[in-house]
């Protein structure tokens, strides 16, 4: 039913929008503005969207999944280069993703702003005049009638008003009432507050993305790994990993608030379908907004981030720092305290790696595995059982010689550089491993020195982060649902009463003629028409009965 | 009752719903394969014999017993299968509540992918049961309980999991409002797609010029299912987009201390998002109807359901995916054995 929309803008394959060819450059640019707001290029552009989304989730991402997205380029060293090339490990930053929202913003743009200001103008504005012809229109019926058209007039008013309508009546003859014999007609509108759902819907979609720059350019995200019974205070320097966004600088980490971990609660699941699971995290923090600020405690566990002045804490992880000691070869402590260990599975099978530099003769570098609950077959080796700590113990293997940190480059900590340093040897030649259980100790060979695993301590994940902007995106959210219900479930509606006086076999009567137009095109006109006219009493309501060929609700 | 015996008690009633919808379909099968000899004459329409209020329309047959006959039965079966919905939606309804009851604690059945296909088809079910005399959606009844059938069959055979306490980030009261939403706009979207199927089906029946007997003859006109489909998105996009827009990046926040990380899951919630938009928009802007729409909508069942079910056998790095493989450092807990997805696939 795109039949009369009159207030409808200028429609992509407008006959009179000239065609590309004839055209100079300023010509050419309007054109191209209209191809680019035209209603099509929306649709296409959405669908562009939601094809480029695709990639993203079936390559691994680099944000989402850092180690998945080193594995997975390990296995395909060949399509990695190009992959690299297109931008296909960070799928959602990259240019041509960028490039197809934001020419839908533009097209957004150019398409609501033209809009808004026609809705705007319009939004006092009286029903538009009924069409000559009625029969034409959509749910057109005629009836006659006893009554004079002034009467029936006044009962359409009437029972188009009461059913929410907006009414235009006929210009009145001089004296103030229509004249008798030529009847009239009435003209109504409704829904109204359809094309401002609709438009408040689209400019919502730009508060959003507004708010969500917001929290891309002035916020940040940073990561710590704490140690149960250690403290933080938000410095850059205190973070393992500071994400700062585009417009923010270090010295933005605002308020200098402190915390410690003063103890951390966690309750394994031993029975049941999910043994082995973890539940009820509970870190117990004890924070001071400022440095001078009254300390308070809180309770942090997921699903409850600690919220001090807008910049929120998050525990987003745990697992186990053993306390390992390494004496050198004179017997001095080369080495001693917890040493965070990464979970690698469920188990909380942990690897880590401990790194001597000072001792002497040599600097003494460990690498390998602590598990929780220590278990081993020939099959899978050594592994561990359970996440709890029940029956700890470290398995490494050991490193001599250069570990490579006086070179200057920043070091991992997680990562022991063997390329100048050599494997610990047995004397049948394999490699010497620490195997040590809690509270035990072992020399190493060739006077090394040795290493004990002298207790467990734990650690917690950390997040940290400040989003400005997320009550911006929100309210964007919540706007748009509002506007979307009011743009799917406003109908706008126009119903025109004609009536006049006609003369037949019958004598005299009067005609009355009733059509409508549904602007939305999805709803069903000819029902209301009907619903109209019986309330006028030119007919029996609509058949209710009928759903094969009517209304189904 | 201890927990062990809520379980059993579910996984009854569950099983039990299951053989009540089939005898319930087969009893509308009956009904609908014997309206199968009685022709739709086109004054069948107006003069027809209401069997149950909107129920399939039947010619009236002057001077036949035979024909009144049939209609006694036609009738009858078409009662007998709407009861026994209901019985099957009241035994649905017991399954739900002893899978909750037999968490400890005591929660909503929301926990997995299995007690989101037990629910979502309940809501199906008792949608169904509950309007069908309003809205007059007899003819609905084949389609609705297949589905409903076949998607309890599925969440039985290859989603089942025991019931296992929720992971930790499933504490949350968002878990109510969040998993309610999706569940809600799943089950509409579905049974818009069925209807854009259906549409396309009597589409090409009538262009074949085919179409006075049948299951097809009998569903609404054309126009009427075109619309039907339409409003039941136009009701599901707004749920949806309460579901995956304004719950989901809270409650991920609050979980995961993230809004939106466009996680496997994340990314096809929103292409799906985005179809459903194009559909409304190719509907409200372009005129697009029929075929086309009824395609594009097909189109957003198929990102919906792989977005369900297909996705966590292509990624394993959702934090959504109830199965193995979140990065080791941020699992909190480790996820693995909320969902038996991967392990029984
Ligand atoms: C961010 C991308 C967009 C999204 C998600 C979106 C979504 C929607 C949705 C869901 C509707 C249906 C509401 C209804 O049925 O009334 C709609 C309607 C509409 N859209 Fe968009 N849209 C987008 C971009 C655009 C653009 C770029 C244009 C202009 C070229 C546009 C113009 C319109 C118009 C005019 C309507 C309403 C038609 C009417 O009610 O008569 N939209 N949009």
């Amino acid at each position: 039913m795109t039949t009369t929309e009159v207030r409808q803008p200028a429609q992509p394959d407008d006959p009179e929008a000239p065609r590309a060819g004839e055209l100079g450059p300023r010509e050419l640019l309007r054109y191209a503005w209209r191809q680019l707001t035209s209603m099509r290029t929306a649709l296409v552009l959405l669908l562009v969207l939601a094809l480029a989304a695709i990639p993203g989730s079936v390559i691994p991402q680099r944000s989402v999944d850092s180690i998945g997205t080193t594995q997975w380029q390990g296995r395909h060293p060949d399509l990695t280069p190009v992959f690299e090339r297109l931008g296909l490990f960070a799928v959602y930053d990259t240019p041509w993703f960028a490039s197809i929202y934001i020419l839908l913003v533009i097209s957004l743009v150019g398409c609501i702003i033209p809009r808004t200001a026609v809705y705007l103008r319009g939004i006092r504005a009286q029903p538009p005049a009924a069409p000559s012809r009625l029969s034409r229109m959509p749910g057109h019926a005629a009836y006659e009638v006893d009554d004079l058209p002034v009467a029936v007039l006044d009962d359409a008013e009437r029972v188009l008003r009461s059913r929410g309508y907006r009414i235009r009546r006929s210009a009145a003859s001089p004296d103030g009432e229509e004249a008798v014999d030529e009847g009239g007609w009435v003209s109504a509108e409704r829904g109204y507050l359809r094309e401002a759902g609709n438009l408040l819907f689209h400019l919502s979609v730009l508060v959003v993305l507004v708010g969500f720059a917001m929290g891309s350019m002035f916020g940040y995200r940073g990561g710590v790994i704490v140690l149960v019974g250690g403290g933080f205070s938000n410095y850059a320097a205190q973070y393992d990993e500071l994400d700062p966004g585009s417009l923010f600088g270090p010295e933005d980490l605002t308020p200098a608030f402190t915390f410690s971990i003063d103890d951390f609660d966690i309750e394994w699941l031993t029975e049941g379908p999910s043994a082995g699971q973890a539940r009820a995290f509970v870190s117990h923090l004890t924070y001071r907004e400022s440095r001078d600020a009254e300390p308070q405690t809180y309770d942090l566990k997921v699903n409850h981030p600690l919220d001090i002045g807008g910049t929120e804490v998050f525990l987003i992880g745990h697992g186990y720092a053993p306390v390992i000691t390494v004496r050198d070869g004179n017997g001095d402590v080369a080495y001693s305290g917890p040493t965070v260990f990464l979970p690698r599975n469920p188990t909380f099978a942990s690897f880590g790696v401990v790194k001597a530099p000072d001792a002497l003769p040599e600097q003494i570098g460990l690498t390998g595995e602590f598990y929780p609950t220590y278990d081993f077959t020939m099959e899978r080796g050594p592994y561990s059982l359970f996440g709890d700590a029940l029956n700890p113990a470290l398995s490494m293997t050991v490193f001599t010689g250069d570990l490579g940190m006086d070179s200057g480059n920043g070091q991992s900590v997680y990562l022991l550089d063997t390329e100048t340093a050599t494997p610990v040897l047995k004397d049948d030649g394999t490699p010497f491993r620490v195997d040590l259980e809690l509270g035990d100790s072992v020399d190493l060979p060739d006077g090394l020195g040795s290493v004990s695993f002298d207790g467990i301590e734990r650690w917690n994940k950390i997040q940290i982060s400040r989003t400005p902007g997320k009550l911006v995106a929100l309210s964007g959210v919540l706007l748009a649902l509002l506007g979307l219900l009011g743009s799917l479930f406003i109908r706008p509606r126009r119903i025109w009463v004609r009536a006049r006086r006609v003369t037949d076999e019958d004598g005299d009567g009067t005609l009355v003629e009733v059509a409508g137009l549904d602007r939305s095109g999805n709803g069903d006109l000819p029902r209301e028409t009907a619903l109209v006219a019986a309330a006028m009493g030119l007919r029996e309501p609509p058949d209710d009965d009928n759903t094969h060929e009517e209304d189904w609700r | 009752m201890t927990d062990a015996s809520w379980e059993t008690l579910s996984n009854q009633a569950i099983a039990a719903a299951g053989v009540v919808y089939f005898l319930a379909l087969l009893a509308h099968l009956v009904e609908w394969s014997s309206l199968r000899k009685v022709p739709l004459g086109r004054a069948a329409r107006k003069e027809s014999v209401a069997v149950g209020a909107g129920a399939p329309v039947i010619e009236q047959q002057e001077d036949s017993r035979d024909g009144e006959r049939t209609a006694d039965r036609i009738a009858m079966f078409g009662r007998l299968g709407l009861m026994l919905t209901g019985l099957a939606v009241a035994v649905h309804f017991v399954g739900l509540l002893g899978r909750g009851m037999a968490a400890d604690p005591n929660r909503v059945p929301w926990g997995n992918m299995y007690e989101f296909t037990i629910s979502g088809t309940f809501f199906v079910a008792f949608a169904y049961i509950a309007l069908v005399r309003r809205f007059k959606w007899q003819w609905l009844a084949p389609v609705v309980l297949g589905v409903v059938l076949t998607l309890l069959m599925v969440a039985v055979i290859w989603l089942y999991g025991p019931v296992a306490p929720l992971t930790e980030a499933l504490y949350s009261p968002w878990l109510v409002i969040h998993v309610v939403s999706a569940v809600i706009a799943t089950a509409t979207f579905t049974l818009g797609g069925i209807l854009s199927v259906l549409y396309l089906l009597k589409a090409r029946q009538e262009s074949r010029g085919g179409g006075t007997t049948g299951y097809l003859a009998r569903v609404p006109a054309l126009v009427a299912l075109d619309r039907m489909s339409y409003r039941l998105h136009a009701f599901a996009f707004p749920v949806w987009t309460f579901a995956v827009l304004v719950t989901g990046p809270i409650w991920a926040h609050e979980a995961w201390a993230r809004y939106w990380n466009w996680d496997p899951k994340e990314v096809w919630a929103f292409i799906t998002w985005v179809v459903y938009a194009a559909y409304l928009h190719a509907r409200t802007t372009a005129g697009w109807k029929g075929k086309r729409a009824a395609y594009l909508a097909l189109l957003g069942t198929a990102t919906l359901w792989f977005n369900f079910i297909g996705i966590n056998y292509f990624s394993t790095t959702s934090q959504h995916s109830y199965a193995e493989g979140a990065p080791a450092i941020s699992i909190i807990e480790p996820a693995a054995d909320s969902v038996q997805v991967s392990a029984s696939s």
